[in-house]
């Protein structure tokens, strides 16, 4: 990905969590239907829409991803009772601290998509895409390492390394 | 944080075989497969990396597995489908060549990626990414052990119209025992409303009766009537239904259905809607819904019964029972049964005409819908089966009108599948019963199945009128003399291409079929999906037709879409032999996706506890430590996400390998760093 620093070619890279039982289902709907939709959201797979730990979303962001959506069962219809509000209150929290980190809230999106909603798959992903290419690069890991510039050529090789892994 | 670098304790070092499947051109047509292969093949710890016409055929499999021997493989990626469809393929692959399957993980290069991109690049570019996240994922695996629960061989039915009945049969005659639970008083569901069957025209109650009688006296059913599932619990194998037991007044075993009591009810005259016959005919407050109804047991309605209403009735019911088997202080009662597997064959309802108000349901009497008229043809329905208007008299002309409800952008976009057909039946039973003048107003004639284009034929032959038009309206709006009295149907006859207006005394609009109110209810305490529709989902729409998501729920008949009686028959079939196959494998191996607690990291803070939906998570006073007992846990991973501590780790979705899969798919996000400086060489993570 040489392009990924020209500012013309640059494309939301978009983490999706989807739980098992339903936006995972519908996104394999969506694939049997033939949708087409924007290539820029990679699923990860997750039992419960209630194993996403906060800190899924905020290492996302961190690692590079400009967004994260979040795909679980419609309340009421989860398939392990309630890990869809348990998100949900976790979601709102989340919000929070990303507003106070200077993170626009609708780079993170929570959405619940049944199994049969296929078509909702790709209206939202759509959406997401085009929402993140408005708000632009979030660009974390070269912000930090625009931050630790200095810091870094001043270590020899074998510290950089763990300075780096530390970030 | 440097992924690539780990290893299982230096001792196991990722050892990673890759394969990417070309599903013919599913996959290799929007995805250059072997440029993935390379690429893979370049990643860290990948030592062979190959791609493959078909991975899930046996010389794709065999191809792992001989690999796995050869090069020793410890490590398992497969791109190719959804994991939903072919994870358990691969696993048990995996497994046949001594590698413990979790070991295996599986890309979805196809639903999510081939199917869905448009352009090759993009598409290609994407699966790289999703391959990079499963290679750096696996490092991560571990070896994991199925969980083996036994299975409890009994199974809840629940709805016993044809499909419950005919599943409930065929695992009774297993020697399996059966709960049946119907909601109404009695079994038979919609066929026992019927008269004819379409296309044979043999008589509904003459095929359907004797399986009712079955079931009643099976020694391996047990049938529940006027009874409802209030909750589920549990998981495949071991479930724990409790049952609502509705009060119905008069105790079932006494009763022998001798009808004494309903002649001695107080009220001489029949003077309340008959449900069972749509409200056509009259009921005493005591009665039995009709004359076949299984089990043979009157029942009380206390909304209209007088001793109900006013405590003051002379009980003549009660004096004239010489059996003692009224008890009008009868109270609901709940039954807890335990069962190992659940087939849900709730039906259907068929369309509120009311909602089309053009065709006038409810506004003019002469507008019946095809199920009251059903009734009407039928020998014990209403009228003895005289098909008359509601004034008495025999109609001369007759109109059907198709696809009420049906086909229609403002109600239901599907086709009922059920409606020309009976439409054509009940057309020919009209014919039989008044030889009026008949016609069929359809949009299109569906009668694929056997025997039944040749009935659709046979009708044609038999005089009636068939005109392809959806009706515009019907109206007691009369232009010319002979439409006085009369409903008039206009319709456009779009195969001559002039406007209609037919005259006719009684129209009969064929409603289409609809999921019952409480589909959505039902399918949330069962844990199962509804499609848009609101029918329940199958698993697989071809492959798993009776399955549901969730292990151990079947589903039969028109709760999963609209279906004649062959159909609910041989689905009915299909899940008791699904259910009857996960019974006499004795035990069932359950996803070893559980949570466990790190006992050394767990700060005793509880807030676990009270998160998890199936109190698996106890707290240990001694230790002031949290524990998760494994065989409650469903492996949601709630607790895990919660756990302050990080002290809860969830098989198969560890943190570690769920962050491997984000590092992955993020690989040299925002720093420049061309692919093909990756080979072999660490990689930098900032």
């Amino acid at each position: 990905m040489p392009e990924e620093n020209n500012k013309n070619k640059w494309e939301p890279r978009i983490i999706a969590f989807f739980c098992n039982w339903c936006t995972y289902t519908a996104a394999d709907l969506a694939g049997v239907s033939r949708l087409k939709y924007a290539p820029n959201v990679k699923v990860i797979r997750v039992m419960c829409s209630g194993r996403i730990d906060p800190q899924f979303i905020l290492q996302s962001l961190a690692s590079g991803a400009d967004g994260v959506l979040i795909g679980g069962c419609h309340p009421g219809d989860c398939h392990y009772s309630e890990g869809n509000y348990k998100m949900l209150r976790r979601f709102r929290l989340l919000q929070r601290i990303l507003k106070s980190m200077g993170i626009e809230k609708e780079r993170v999106r929570l959405e619940w998509i049944s199994a049969s909603e296929g078509e909702k798959v790709k209206t939202v992903i759509n959406e997401m895409v085009d929402t993140i290419r408005e708000l632009g690069p979030l660009g974390i890991p070269l912000n930090i390492l625009e931050y630790n510039k200095d810091l870094i050529e001043t270590k020899t090789e074998e510290n950089r390394k763990e300075e780096v892994e530390y970030v | 944080m440097n992924i690539f670098m780990y290893n299982n304790n230096g001792t196991n070092i990722p050892n990673i075989g890759f394969y990417i499947c070309h599903c013919g051109h599913n996959i290799a047509g929007m995805v250059d497969v072997t440029d993935v292969q390379k690429y893979a093949a370049s990643l860290p710890g990948v030592t062979v990396s190959r791609d493959y016409k078909y991975m899930c055929s046996d010389p794709g499999q065999e191809l792992i597995q001989k690999d796995i021997k050869e090069f020793g493989l410890n490590r398992i990626v497969v791109a190719s489908c959804s994991p939903l469809l072919h994870e358990h393929t691969f696993r048990v692959a995996t497994e046949k060549a001594g590698l413990n399957p979790y070991f295996f993980h599986m890309v979805n290069i196809r639903e999510n990626v081939s199917w869905v991109t448009q352009d090759f690049k993009e598409a290609t570019k994407k699966a790289k990414d999703l391959v990079r996240a499963a290679i750096s994922r696996v490092f991560f695996h571990k070896p994991l052990i199925k969980k083996e629960v036994p299975i409890n061989p009994d199974v809840l039915v629940l709805g016993g119209g044809i499909a419950g009945i005919h599943a409930a049969l065929t695992i009774a005659n297993a020697g399996k025992k059966v709960y049946l639970v119907e909601r109404e008083a009695t079994i038979g569901g919609h066929m026992a409303m019927f008269d004819k069957t379409f296309p044979t025209l043999d008589c509904a109650a003459c095929i359907l009766t004797p399986k009712m009688s079955a079931v009643k006296s099976h020694p391996n059913i047990t049938l529940w009537t006027y009874s409802e599932v209030e909750k589920i619990e549990g998981f495949v194998g071991n479930y724990k239904a409790t049952v609502l037991r509705k009060p119905r007044y008069v105790i079932e075993e006494l009763c022998v259905g001798c009808m004494d009591c309903i002649d001695a009810c107080i009220y001489k005259e029949a003077k309340y809607s008959d449900e069972f016959n749509l409200g056509l005919s009259m009921r005493k407050p005591i009665y039995i819904p009709f004359p076949q109804a299984t089990p043979q047991v009157v029942l009380i309605d206390p909304e209209t019964c007088i001793d109900f209403k006013s405590h003051r009735c002379k009980k003549t019911c009660i004096d004239i029972c010489d059996r003692e088997a009224i008890d009008l202080k009868q109270t609901a009662k709940y039954d807890e049964i335990n069962v190992g597997t659940v087939i849900l064959t709730t039906g259907f309802k068929t369309f509120d005409a009311k909602r089309a108000p053009q065709y006038g349901y409810g506004k003019f009497p002469n507008v019946f819908t095809s199920l009251e008229l059903e009734r009407m043809v039928n020998a014990s329905g209403p009228t003895s089966g005289e098909v008359i208007t509601r004034d008495g008299k025999k109609p001369a002309k007759v109109g059907i009108v198709h696809c009420v409800g049906s086909r229609d952008e403002k109600s239901n976009k599907w086709c009922s599948k059920v409606c020309c057909m009976y439409s054509l039946k009940l057309a020919h039973l009209i014919k039989e019963h008044t030889d009026a003048e008949v016609y069929n107003f359809y949009i299109d004639m569906r009668t694929p199945g056997k025997g039944y284009e040749e009935f659709y034929d046979k009708l044609m032959n038999e005089g009636v009128n068939f005109i392809r038009g959806r009706v515009a309206e019907i109206t007691d709006w009369a232009l010319v003399a002979e439409e006085e009295n009369k409903l008039t149907i206009r319709v456009e006859d779009t195969l001559v291409g002039v406007v209609r207006r037919i005259p006719v005394d009684m129209v009969v609009l064929s409603v289409g079929l609809e999921p019952r109110e409480d589909a959505s209810d039902i399918s949330r305490m069962f844990n199962i999906s509804c499609s848009n529709e609101g029918f329940f989902l199958e698993r697989h729409p071809k492959l798993a037709p009776v399955s549901t998501f969730t292990d151990g729920i079947f589903i039969a008949g028109a709760c999963q879409g609209p279906k004649d009686i062959p159909e609910s028959v041989a689905q009915a079939g299909a899940a008791a032999a699904e259910a009857l196959s996960l019974i006499c494998a004795g035990t069932i191996e359950l996803e070893p996706n559980t949570a466990s607690i790190i006992e050394e990291f767990c700060s005793g803070c509880k807030s676990c506890i009270t998160l998890c939906p199936y109190t698996a998570i106890l707290y240990n006073e001694d230790t002031k430590k949290a524990c998760i007992n494994e065989v409650l846990c469903k492996g949601c991973g709630t607790c895990v996400a919660s756990c302050p501590s990080g002290s809860i780790i969830q098989n198969m979705f560890e943190d570690e390998q769920i962050y491997g899969e984000i590092e992955g798919l993020l690989k040299f996000a925002g720093i420049e760093l061309a692919d093909n400086k990756t080979e072999g060489k660490e990689i930098e993570h900032a």
